[in-house]
């Protein structure tokens, strides 16, 4: 039956059997994905029932059930301080994934992620410079986006532009480069934010580091939601088959009518423009994005019009996990989420690398 | 049909390819031959426009290549390079799959009349046993031959190849060259192998270091005369049953 003649060429082609494997992988995860925001909405110095979080949230957006059984602090709690955050949470992890996803595809190397090419400590510097020296100002309340975007945008063209100098752009000095202007961009901000003795306390050198979802609010998701989901996630699905076709080569890219050079750029400002709200929000969190597109790709596949919707949505539950890690471990204390991605990530790029001696690349 | 008149191509200040005119003409496979750095693979690039000139013009069906959308471009153009892709994840079918991208909207996707051709043109190639396989795992000739039926997958009215024979087995090398004889759709190969330019070729385009050394037929081309300074070997020329062989001597040290 499996490969019936009704199938035909599909059924030959194995797109019929890859089809329906990704489309049970989306509708798990986005069930595992509801389960984790109502235990994580739950979850912290005071534990609150899953159903009763349920029951919060369906009150506070439907009004259904009308009837309030629950206390006021716990209302509060789930609606004003863990829900904005852990919303924030799911954006940060989707958001880093499906980045990480197109520079894995356009440097054409699995260790490409956002923060080890840069991209992170750019926006960093670019929002610490908002912060400090009020950079960006024109743009009222949305400044320190800005001013994250362009810093993101400048660092991952510094980076490209020194790897490209003196010929050929290649996946080391690519990375090399990336490594290399990240430090300088994170030491300069740190730099700048103890130099100028400010009085800065909720941003300090440790959530530009290593992040936070602690400062998410309300009114800043909107902005955060339409550029992850809106901008990026769905144009990267779009784009999904010039995505495979640059992850090929731009030579197979030009010739199946994509323009190489064109489309890196344009990901390039979507990436950046991601990276920038996100840690303009959330701080600097590494590995996400280096990890997840690999767990995806195991999951459905290497065509990217699947594996960005599956990276999207595996990072955002992997990454309300880890925030959930990072508020109940050392409760009442904190841990920057920076070092649970650490912790769980790096393993995993140690595996990476033996892999990749394995298979002699 | 490609028309191409004074196309040029440097690398830093050195000329590759100096004011090349060479013409394809429909139905007809059309073969760049020359010793190793005679700019084969260049001209090539420059006919399918990787490598834009500076000078002259390149003309498919009559538009200039350079005002197509890339789109439209690989529509008429279709290409197998020598960048393998070996790293990649894609299954062979979803490589095949790609070819059929420049006929899609931005949000289509393959649908069933994609598949059939698809299969179809791996079953050409006799790869269709390797579907469902990784493309990064398969033999080199393999890969060859599936890069070959995403070409075809394309459906495009002009193919053009780089080296299609490297890495395959003589009987492959035949069976491949054999195949895109009998499509019948204008072609462009770079070849290596002079024997398979004289029996699967009708035009060659004889390049040397200093450009075009002739162009015409392959009965033209393949002169003893001609070929002899330019790559530096003896050749003794056999017509047998009506096709051209070439045998090989090395020039003896000395004699020359």
């Amino acid at each position: 039956m499996a490969t019936s003649l009704s199938e035909g060429s599909e059924g030959l082609l194995g797109v019929a059997a890859q089809r329906r494997r990704t489309a049970i992988w989306l509708l798990a995860l986005t069930a595992g994905l509801i389960l984790t925001g109502v235990v994580a909405v739950g979850s912290g110095a005071i534990g609150i029932p899953p159903l009763t979080v349920a029951r919060i949230i369906g009150h506070q957006l439907l009004g259904v059930p009308g009837d309030v059984t629950w206390t006021p602090p716990q209302e509060a709690i789930v609606w004003q301080v863990r829900l904005p955050r852990v919303l924030l949470g799911m954006l940060v992890g989707a958001g880093l994934a499906v980045c990480g996803v197109a520079l894995q595809a356009m440097v054409r190397n699995v260790l490409a992620d956002p923060y080890l090419l840069g991209i992170n400590s750019g926006a960093s510097s670019g929002a610490a410079a908002a912060i400090l020296f009020g950079a960006g100002a024109g743009f009222g309340q949305y400044a320190l986006s800005t001013s994250a975007f362009a810093g993101a945008l400048a660092a991952s063209l510094l980076v490209f532009l020194i790897a490209r100098s003196g010929g050929r752009l290649t996946s080391l000095r690519l990375l090399l480069s990336g490594v290399a202007v990240g430090y300088a961009l994170y030491a300069t901000t740190s730099f700048l934010i103890f130099a100028s003795g400010s009085a800065e306390g909720a941003r300090s050198v440790m959530f530009w580091l290593l992040g936070s979802l602690g400062l998410a609010r309300w009114n800043a998701l909107l902005l955060i939601a339409a550029i992850v989901l809106g901008g990026t996630v769905l144009y990267l699905t779009i784009v999904g088959r010039r995505l495979d076709a640059l992850a090929i080569g731009d030579e197979t890219a030009q010739t199946l009518g994509v323009s190489p050079a064109r489309f890196r750029m344009g990901l390039l400002v979507v990436v950046s423009l991601s990276v920038g709200v996100l840690v303009s929000a959330a701080g600097s969190i590494g590995f996400v994005g280096l990890v997840v597109p690999h767990l995806a790709r195991r999951l459905v596949g290497a065509p990217h019009v699947r594996v960005v919707p599956v990276a999207a949505i595996l990072g955002a539950v992997l990454l309300v996990w880890a925030d959930v890690l990072a508020r109940v471990l050392l409760a009442p204390q904190e841990i920057p989420i920076g070092i649970i991605t650490s912790l769980l990530g790096a393993p995993f790029l140690l595996i990476l690398i033996r892999r990749l001696h394995a298979s002699g690349a | 049909m490609i028309e191409a008149t004074g196309v040029s191509w440097r690398y830093g200040t050195n000329p590759v390819i100096d004011g090349v005119s060479v013409t394809a003409r429909p139905g007809r496979v059309l073969g760049l031959i020359g010793p190793n750095g005679s700019g084969k693979t260049t001209l090539l690039r420059l006919l399918y426009g990787a490598l834009r000139s500076g000078a002259g013009q390149v003309l498919v069906d009559g538009d200039n290549l350079g005002t197509l959308a890339p789109r439209e471009a690989a529509r008429r153009l279709a290409v197998v390079v020598q960048e393998t892709g070996g790293e990649t994840a894609l299954t062979v079918a979803e490589l095949v799959l790609l070819g059929r991208g420049p006929h899609l909207s931005t949000f289509q996707r393959t649908g069933k009349a994609d598949h059939e051709i698809a299969a179809r043109c791996l079953t050409r190639v006799g790869a269709a046993h390797l579907a469902t396989r990784a493309f990064a795992r398969l033999s080199g000739g393999e890969r060859q031959r599936v890069l070959i039926a995403r070409a075809l997958a394309q459906q495009a009215t002009h193919l053009l190849l780089d080296e299609p024979t490297n890495h395959l087995d003589i009987r492959y090398q035949h069976e491949i060259l054999q195949l895109v004889r009998n499509l019948g759709t204008c072609s462009i190969v770079v070849l290596h192998d002079l024997n398979l330019a004289a029996r699967y070729c009708d035009d060659l385009v004889l390049l040397g270091q200093e450009g075009v050394v002739t162009a015409g037929t392959v009965d033209e081309v393949l002169e003893p005369a001609v070929l002899e300074p330019v790559y530096g070997i003896n050749i003794q020329r056999l017509d047998l049953d009506g096709a051209i062989h070439l045998l090989f001597q090395p020039i003896e040290p000395g004699v020359a």
